[in-house]
């Protein structure tokens, strides 16, 4: 019971980077790869506001995700615009360097060494079954909440109903005298701040490090292709349920536990070769 | 109202329309007739936007429309329906209706589109694409209407539909007609292009060969239908 607690504060992050890569993907087309080093950059963005400027856990935790968001913004309208009509691979390339840039920019300054982040609740709460710590808890607590807001702008909002058509069919939305173009920014910018939120709530539990997020990135890419390319509810979900299946797999078949989740992921694509949730036309 | 002078558009190297002129004046409902590949669809694509591989000029009430991006001129007035519908999976019904903005004078409230087709207000809270055939044609038409669009592009609105569905379409043309609202609408079928429309053209290789009035189209419409092998 406890480890299927463990599975879903992991998974906990697995959803809300799936998230963002999902909507990222969904409006842009663009298979954000620097998602991870964003990750990385928000539980940095926290660490450092802390040693440079004493700016506890809860206001980075406000402050990290929009300065990441601005920068997902600034990065968009840049870079990223101008190959939106070239091969995908592109951008795939473009934030493949990124990421390299972002991560060597930080080992020259921080080395690969963990950086210590004082967790900002020590209490344990008792669970009944078993004490947990609280911390811990508040990080599940956040993400489902942030999960359900995204999913009710998505799904009651007219952005979100914009969202979803320019996703679906971006040529179609724009005949009927949607800009399309005019809502790929803050859509960019709001998949990167959610990236910088999962950091700071990471920095306290998880190892402050330039290559966290490179670890991370590969199982959440599995994520999102088992929740379905484009599906953001199926990636929420699948997020979860690889928290739990690699928690228990932790437990059960140690030696199986990392790739526990690529074996699943292609156990599913065998099964339903668009995800759990994906819509077969999202592949041709 | 609509004007297209030497227009021409290619696809990579082949070249899908040649030199088409063509006028459609305010209020009037004008169909393009031709066989497969005669450069119909193309036409309205051009007109929309969504081709642009072109070089002529096409006018919307003065306004040059190849250089407005697509979105642009949905809000100056042109409605879109798309040969496959264009339903959005993933938007209800309702929302299928509500995505647009109201660009036009005159639009249909939700109200009277709900009144106008029953069955959309039945099923408004149903995923676009779970409608059938006929109401996702439905769904298509009442949508622009909804958007108060002047001039309605329409790809073959009664393809694949009943005789049943083809007179309900026929007579949401003429009420709009009445409405002043302007139709371009591509029709193979010339049996019903005559009761809806006022003029036709005939496109042959991308070319328009003949420019037709009622009259003239049902004195020749075995010829026709022979022809656009009917």
């Amino acid at each position: 019971m406890q480890q299927v607690f463990n599975g879903l504060v992991s998974g906990s992050f697995y959803a809300l980077l799936a998230l963002g890569l999902a909507v990222i993907f969904g409006m842009l087309g663009v298979v954000n790869f620097a998602h991870g080093a964003f990750y990385m950059l928000g539980a940095f963005g926290a660490y450092i506001l802390l040693t440079e400027a004493g700016v506890n856990f809860w206001l980075a935790l406000v402050l990290v995700p929009l300065a990441l968001g601005l920068f997902g913004v600034i990065l968009e309208r840049l870079l990223i615009r101008r190959l939106a009509d070239l091969d995908p691979l592109y951008n795939f390339l473009l934030t493949f360097g990124l990421t390299l840039i972002l991560q060597d920019l930080l080992k020259r300054e921080y080395g690969v060494q963990s950086q210590p982040y004082p967790p900002p609740i020590s209490a344990t709460l008792d669970l009944g079954l078993f004490e947990y710590p609280a911390y811990q808890v508040f990080v599940l607590g956040c993400s489902i909440v942030v999960c359900l807001a995204v999913w009710f702008v998505l799904s009651r909002t007219r952005v979100g109903m914009i969202v979803r058509a320019a996703t679906e069919r971006p040529e179609l939305t724009r005949a009927f005298g949607i800009d399309v173009g005019r809502w790929v920014t803050p859509v960019f910018g709001f998949g990167v701040a959610l990236a910088g939120l999962a950091g700071v709530l990471a920095a306290p539990m998880r190892a402050v490090n330039p290559l966290m997020g490179a670890d991370l990135i590969i199982t959440v890419f599995a994520v999102v292709v088992i929740g379905g390319l484009g599906s953001t509810f199926g990636s929420v979900l699948a997020g979860f349920l690889i928290g739990v299946v690699g928690s228990l797999g932790n437990l059960y078949v140690p030696a199986l536990s990392q790739t526990l989740v690529f074996i699943l992921m292609a156990a599913v694509l065998l099964w339903r070769p668009a995800g759990l949730f994906g819509r077969e036309e999202a592949l041709t | 109202m609509l004007r297209i002078d030497r227009l021409s558009a290619w696809y990579g190297e082949a070249q899908a329309l040649r030199e088409v002129s063509l006028a459609v004046e305010p209020g009037e409902v004008v169909t393009l007739v031709g066989r497969n590949g005669a450069g119909k669809t193309t036409l309205l694509r051009c007109v929309m936007g969504l081709h642009k591989q072109l070089t002529g000029t096409v006018e919307f009430e003065g306004a040059a429309l190849p250089a407005l991006p697509v979105h642009r001129r949905a809000r100056l007035g042109l409605g879109w329906v798309q040969d496959d519908r264009g339903i959005f999976a993933s938007l209800s019904v309702e929302e299928n209706l509500l995505l647009p903005p109201v660009v036009g004078p005159d639009p249909w409230s939700l109200k009277r589109v709900y009144e106008a087709f029953p069955r959309l207000a039945e099923r408004r809270r149903f995923p676009g694409t779970k409608l059938s055939g006929g109401e996702q044609q439905m769904l298509a038409m009442a949508r622009v209407l909804r958007m108060g669009s002047r001039l309605l592009l329409c790809d073959e609105p009664t393809e694949g539909l009943s005789p049943l569905l083809v007179q309900q379409i026929g007579d949401i043309l003429r009420e709009i007609k009445t409405q002043g609202v302007t139709v371009l609408l591509i029709e193979q079928n010339v049996h019903f292009a005559v009761t809806v429309a006022d003029r036709h053209y005939l496109l042959a290789e991308g070319r328009v060969v003949e420019s037709l009035d009622n009259a003239q189209v049902r004195a020749r419409e075995h010829e026709l239908l022979e022809y656009l092998g009917i």
